[in-house]
């Protein structure tokens, strides 16, 4: 099988500091692809090289094939990569319909003038809401008074309604409940059977392990290779991560519950 | 509103007062009805309902409603522009260069005015945009760069700072009459001629209403707001507005161009402003390099009260031009009931005040923070 996305090579600095020092991964549609990595690991500096905020300093992307530059992020959305970030998702003072077109708003034409086809984006919000189990008052309802997965649910399903073949998730569970956490990852489940290929970023093994297809861990700009689901324990990822050994002292310590 | 598609048992179907309360609008509503009530009571008699006294309050309403539009969208938009003022006094003074001083025709001095404003709007943009900087300080900057060359140019030229013989100037122009003339002459007349409006009586005018027409003024001001709320709530670069503001970063990431729509709400905002100083100097006759000061603030109080968050992302059109007829209103309706002036700003200070902590706890309201 082709990749859809082939990272080769990446690196990426930042004046004298090698935030990427040579990272190659093979992203696969209807895959969710785990990156894990400790803070400081490069995973924020990876996916913003991938959704083109980021320019490499050296190495390739090829995409469907054919070699890519993004000059900024329009070009990567346009190309099909949507990226969710973890608290820049959504504008709470906004209506979740608003939000949920923002940047791609429906236009009805009135005696020639473009207006906002506000039927329109109203429906298909309540209907794509629905889709993913989110029960709205109504598609005029604040995207504020939404819970934090609901948040993430919402930005989920817009990048899929607009044709995302690439989703780039950006810690979408560390800041959640454990049934928040739950909805968002049946929320990328629901999205790789789709066919979209899902880049999840975590530091969190057990959600990780919970949706996840490959396993990449990076490490101060490096990665320690691919992992196949089965191929790896919880345990394994987990030291990787931390770099090794001074996990493997502090374990013992704490009982392996960390 | 709430259906059978509300299944969490946690979340309380609003009231319809809540749901009302969450309307930007509503603080100037409530607040435009009360104002009314209370001149209509207490001031009836002053001459401020007769039709002198509500072209005098309209118009002065109008003028706030101009730049309040402009402030509104730009607030909105997370920018305040501090040289709203300046520019007023600044393009009052251009247009008195070139038509007077220059003697260009008056609509090449018009429309010469509204390009160079205009980009001094698009300048504070950019400068706020690419530097990053609060847009309070790039355009407190403007506020005193404007000025100064708003006494400075008239002063080496003509060494003086009033300008006059404009409206000399003006005669049989095409464009300035869009900005200093009167419509609907007949029906005023008429209504005149109907004893329904007071009429000069004598005078080689005699049997003409003492209102004579609508002012242009106004017909800006009802347009602004007109299309500015249309803009605002009907189309897409509406909710390009509203994200710019809401959370620059989130909207950017959803591929709206921020940097463009601010910018443009910073030109916008120069263009009411020149629209403002040209009406004033058709009106006045002439151009002063004081005109326009502290107008920036009036602009931004009239938002507040209309329901806008200062920190942008929030507000209506609407609400500012309520916020515009009360700023007006109880301006000259405290001159009418002969009260002493300086309690308006008492008034201004007390309502501006209100209006933020109402605001501030709508803000909660909407987004369900605590």
């Amino acid at each position: 099988m082709e990749p859809i996305i082939r990272m080769t090579n990446i690196e990426k600095h930042f004046g004298s500091v090698i935030a990427l020092a040579g990272v190659s991964i093979e992203f696969y549609a209807g895959e969710c692809h785990c990156l894990l990595g400790d803070n400081g690991a490069g995973k924020s500096t990876f996916i913003k090289t991938m959704s083109g905020v980021h320019k490499p300093t050296a190495g390739e992307i090829s995409f469907e094939g054919q070699p890519m530059h993004f000059d900024d992020p329009r070009d990567s959305i346009a190309a099909g990569i949507a990226t969710v970030y973890q608290d820049l998702a959504m504008i709470p003072l906004m209506s979740v319909s608003r939000n949920f077109f923002m940047g791609n708003e429906p236009v009805k034409k009135i005696a020639g003038l473009p207006f906002f086809d506000h039927e329109f984006a109203n429906r298909v919000t309540m209907e794509e809401m629905g889709k993913m189990g989110i029960n709205l008052r109504g598609p005029d309802q604040a995207v504020g008074t939404l819970s934090g997965g609901e948040r993430q649910t919402v930005a989920i399903a817009r990048a899929v309604h607009f044709g995302a073949k690439i989703l780039i998730l950006d810690e979408p569970t560390s800041a959640l409940g454990v049934r928040q956490t739950a909805n968002v990852l049946a929320t990328v489940d629901k999205v790789r059977k789709q066919g979209i290929a899902v880049v999840f970023i975590t530091h969190n093994v057990r959600h990780a392990m919970a949706v996840g297809d490959r396993f990449t861990v990076l490490n101060r700009g490096k990665t320690f290779g691919t992992a196949k689901r089965g191929e790896i324990t919880p345990e394994a990822l987990q030291d990787m991560m931390a770099g090794g050994q001074e996990l493997a002292s502090l374990e013992g310590s704490l009982g392996g519950t960390v | 509103m709430s259906d059978a598609t509300n299944n969490d048992e946690r979340i309380k179907d609003i009231s319809r007062f809540r749901a009302a309360l969450i309307r930007p609008e509503l603080g100037g509503i409530v607040g435009t009805i009360a104002v009314f009530t209370f001149f209509l009571l207490f001031a009836f008699d002053s001459g401020m309902f007769s039709s002198q006294g509500v072209l005098n309050w309209s118009v002065v309403s109008a003028q706030f409603m101009i730049i309040a539009v402009g402030a509104c969208l730009l607030m909105i938009a997370g920018e305040f522009d501090l040289s709203v003022g300046s520019m007023i006094g600044f393009a009052g003074m251009m247009i008195a260069i070139f038509g007077v001083t220059l003697e260009f025709p008056m609509w090449i001095a018009i429309l010469l005015t509204f390009t160079i404003c205009i980009a001094f709007g698009a300048l504070n943009g950019f400068i706020v945009v690419k530097t990053g900087l609060p847009s309070f300080i790039v355009t407190l900057a403007t506020l005193f760069i404007l000025r100064g060359f708003t006494i400075f140019i008239p002063q080496t030229i003509e060494r003086k700072t009033i300008i006059g013989g404009i409206r000399e100037a003006a005669e049989g122009d095409w464009l300035a009459p869009v900005f200093g003339g009167t419509i609907l002459k007949g029906p005023f007349q008429w209504m005149g001629d109907m004893g329904w409006i007071a009429v000069r009586t004598r005078g080689k005018f005699e049997g003409q209403p003492l209102v004579d027409g609508v002012p242009m003024l106004i017909i800006w001001a009802l347009g602004l707001v007109v299309v500015g709320h249309i803009l605002l709530t009907r189309t897409r670069f509406g909710n390009w507005i509203y994200a710019a503001g809401g959370d620059a970063q989130a909207a950017r990431y959803a591929g709206v161009p921020v940097e463009r729509v601010k910018i443009l709400m910073f030109m916008f905002t120069a263009f009411v402003a020149t629209v403002f100083a040209v009406s004033q100097v058709m009106e006045f006759g002439s151009a002063g390099a004081d005109r326009g000061l502290l107008k920036e603030f009036e602009a931004i109080i009239a938002v507040v009260i209309g329901g806008a968050l200062l920190t942008g992302g929030y507000g209506s059109v609407i609400g500012a031009a309520l916020g515009a007829l009360i700023f007006g209103v109880v301006q000259q309706g405290l001159f009418f009931a002969n009260v002493e002036s300086s309690l308006f700003r008492v008034f201004l200070g007390v309502i501006l005040l209100l209006a933020v902590i109402l605001n501030t706890y709508i803000r909660r309201l909407i987004t369900g923070e605590r």
